[in-house]
């Protein structure tokens, strides 16, 4: 790929307004928006995949990075071996029997000769099936979440190295993916955003409900950090550290917190990096031409041999797994889980105010975008109220109109996205680094 | 009167509450449906528009309050409502003016329209949280009951009550009386027919000198009204909140699409489809079977079958099997 001078000023842009931010604000603020902005990067990078490749709409992201932190959770966490004890067994059952249900119903389904003897042995396996399944169920799901509730009160995970839930992490939202594609893909694209708005709905609930699995909304905190990001009250008290916080003039306890964000930032620039080389090889490869012609006219490149609903499926997959690991890295940061936190306008309509504004079918610009709106979605609402200070500086104190736009002015970066989609879209729908 | 009694708690705890939210739904859903008719995208700043439309009716109503005008047993929202319907229309017609006329231009793909739904989606979030703030609002007044469940017991003897609450009575006349003028208007008047034919065929309408701008403006106002008269009502009978709004917009568009995306009709039984499963998976029957079974056999668990916070997993679930088994919908929609 040639070096064009254009994309590489408008990410010095990026990186400077963010260094600016480091300047005048404070530095640990500047490797935040830094760190979310990597994680945002990732994010959009899978969705242009799915749009940008292949030019599937998605618009369940916010279930992807649900499951991805949910696999932090699962892998990370150490086990609880009381809840084990007392329902885990019973659960596995529980979840098996669930799974055996659907794969017998999908056989009766395509064995049984069409008719009213198939409605009815359909049926049956689903009943007994369901009955099976909260009878093991609910006693499981009782048993686990009355252990300590206030501390534990879930199974807990596996207890290993965090950076294990990355990629496991992707195989979950991998496998969410395929089974909203198996149904929606091939139909048109109008079902597909449905679906997947609806499944994202559906594995946040999961989150938010099933107590036993990661204790919905009473967040799971403290999950372990990768191994080579120490805590802060760790590293303050290293000679080496000391030496280099005085030779620098600052204070141990600041600098250490920007020094686990700095490693935090490494680790992911560096995940960041190798999928965006991956995707860029995949982008040039043979698969990558196909994949273009096939977004650009699917009927010509199905009448050329081409299976357009698998290569739709594969890349509707792949993007989701993307995505998952940015969710899975995020919770990682954030060192909790959260299931209340997930909301469709931050995790699902804001990537892809990212992908288009960046230039969709362009993996740079998906990550230029990615980094741009999210310096823009932190900055809004520390401006907002700035802004409205100014237009009603002529207001007195406590005027009631006043403090409610005061209060308000931090919705005003809803606003401010929806605007910018609109404008970009409107005006320069290639975004800012076309795609070639 | 076990019997009595178990039909007349499935009626309090179901059948009402169902028909009412059944009855926001189909208003919702033929507002999605009429602009993929005619527009030819799913709009997904529906569920914005129910809460502008709402917003706007919330604030007339407090103006009217604070002059001392009310409707008596009725709620006051009603006569603010005619306010909300007309700024939302307003308010549609500017959007489609300032963004979706241009792409209609230049024969964009549907799904252009789709992203550009989402970015008035955001913009009208962004203004509903800018004006009334994020949280809570409850905005009726008037008699709350039609019947209590004393006066139902009381009247009838049994041992359940029956209560009806006024904006669930309400709620049915309105989306009844409101589905029929719509009916007629499409079917009778001549712009509801032109409506139809652009509908069905855009090209045969054009030749047959039908004014395109003149179909897309009327069909934004009719979808205003709709969605003004659901979010005013559906925030009559539980409460005004903008982001409950936005998630009404997976059940709406489930609706729709089990209708068949583009039908009327199909919108309608949609919405009740749609209402009544949610409601009734999410319901525990302990009570009922208890009524109607033999002491012994007196279930232990709550018969519920899934908890009230699966309620969307229900839209979503009918979405699929309708995708899955029968993707135009029930009564044969669009397939674009």
């Amino acid at each position: 790929m040639s070096i064009n001078m254009k994309n590489v000023a408008l990410f010095a842009v990026i990186f400077g307004l963010i260094a600016a931010v480091g300047i005048w604000q404070s530095w640990s603020v500047a490797f935040a928006i830094l760190n979310l902005g990597l994680i945002s990067a990732l994010m959009s990078l899978g969705v242009n995949m799915q749009w940008g490749y292949a030019g599937l709409f998605n618009v369940g992201t916010m279930g992807f990075v649900a499951l991805g932190g949910l696999a932090t959770v699962l892998v990370a966490m150490p086990p609880v071996k009381e809840a084990w004890a007392a329902g885990g067994g019973r659960m596995m059952g529980a979840l098996a029997v669930g799974a055996l249900t659907i794969l017998a119903a999908r056989l009766v389904w395509q064995r049984m000769a069409p008719g009213r003897r198939r409605g009815l042995a359909l049926a049956a396996v689903l009943i007994l099936g369901f009955i099976a399944y909260r009878w093991l169920y609910v006693p499981a799901a009782n048993a686990i979440e009355s252990i300590d509730p206030a501390s534990t009160g879930y199974l807990g995970g596996l207890d290993l190295e965090v950076l294990i839930a990355w990629p496991v992490g992707g195989l979950l939202a991998a496998g969410a993916a395929w089974i909203v594609a198996k149904t929606a893909l091939g139909l048109r694209s109008d079902y597909l955003a449905i679906a997947t708005l609806g499944i994202a709905e559906i594995i946040v609930a999961v989150m938010k409900n099933e107590e036993w699995l990661d204790r919905g909304v009473k967040n799971v905190i403290g999950i372990p950090r990768p191994f080579m990001v120490p805590y802060e009250v760790e590293i303050q008290q290293q000679p080496w550290f000391l030496d280099m916080a005085s030779g620098l003039g600052t204070d141990p306890v600041s600098l250490s917190s920007i020094w686990v964000k700095l490693l935090y930032a490494a680790l992911f620039t560096v995940v960041l990096l190798v999928i965006l080389w991956m995707a860029e090889m995949a982008l040039k490869s043979p698969w990558g031409r196909m994949m273009r012609a096939i977004r650009d006219n699917e009927v010509a490149a199905e009448a050329m041999g081409k299976d357009v609903t698998a290569r739709h499926l594969q890349i509707f997959v792949l993007g989701s797994a993307v995505i998952g690991i940015a969710g899975a890295m995020l919770t990682t940061l954030d060192g909790q889980l959260t299931p209340g936190t997930y909301n469709p306008l931050r995790f699902t309509f804001l990537i892809w105010v990212m992908v288009i504004v960046g230039g969709s079918g362009n993996n740079w610009g998906a990550i230029l975008g990615g980094f741009l709106i999210w310096f823009l979605w932190v900055e809004v609402e520390a401006l907002g109220p700035m802004l409205m200070e100014f237009f009603t500086f002529w207001l007195p104190d406590g005027n009631p109109v006043r403090e409610h736009l005061m209060k308000s002015a931090a919705h005003m970066r809803l606003l401010t996205m929806g605007v910018i989609l609109l404008l970009v879209l409107r005006f320069s729908p290639r975004g800012l680094i076309p795609e070639k | 009167m076990d019997i009595l009694n178990a039909f007349v708690l499935l009626a309090n705890f179901v059948i009402v509450p169902a028909l009412a939210y059944g009855s926001q739904l189909a208003l919702g859903a033929l507002g999605v449906t009429l602009i993929y008719g005619i527009l030819r995208f799913s709009n997904f700043a529906h569920g914005d528009t129910m809460a502008f439309g709402t917003m706007v009716t919330i604030l007339v109503t407090w103006w009217f309050w604070s002059m001392g005008i009310s409707a008596g047993p009725l709620p006051t929202a009603l006569l603010a409502l005619p306010f909300g319907i007309a700024a939302t229309a307003l308010l549609v017609l500017a959007t489609d003016r300032a963004v979706y006329r241009f792409y209609r231009r230049v024969k964009a793909k549907p799904v252009i329209f789709v992203i550009a739904s989402l970015g008035v989606m955001f913009i009208l979030n962004g203004i509903v949280r800018f004006v009334i703030g994020p949280d809570d609002r409850n905005f009726a007044d008037g008699e709350r009951f039609l019947v209590t469940a004393r006066e139902f017991r009381q009247m009838t003897g049994l041992r359940e009550g029956l209560a009806i609450k006024t904006t669930q009575a309400l709620t049915v006349v309105i989306a009844i009386l409101v589905v029929i003028a719509l009916f007629w208007f499409l079917n009778r008047t001549r712009t509801g027919k032109s409506m139809r034919a652009y509908s069905d065929n855009e090209d045969l309408a054009l030749l047959s000198g039908i004014d395109p701008e003149r179909v897309v403006v009327i069909t934004w106002v009719i979808a205003a009204g709709l969605a003004t008269i659901a979010g005013v009502l559906y925030g009559l009978d539980k409460s005004f909140k903008p982001f409950t709004y936005f998630q009404l917009l997976l059940p709406i568009f489930a609706s729709a699409i089990v209708g068949g995306l583009g039908n009327p009709l199909g919108a309608i039984a949609g919405g009740y489809l749609v209402a009544f499963s949610e409601v009734a998976v999410t319901y525990a029957y302990k009570k009922f079977f208890a009524y109607l079974l033999p002491e012994r056999l007196e279930p232990e668990g709550l018969m519920q079958l899934l908890s009230t916070d699966y309620k969307f997993a229900v839209s979503f679930a009918i979405l699929i099997l309708v995708l899955l088994f029968r993707p135009t919908g029930l009564f044969r929609g669009k397939a674009v």
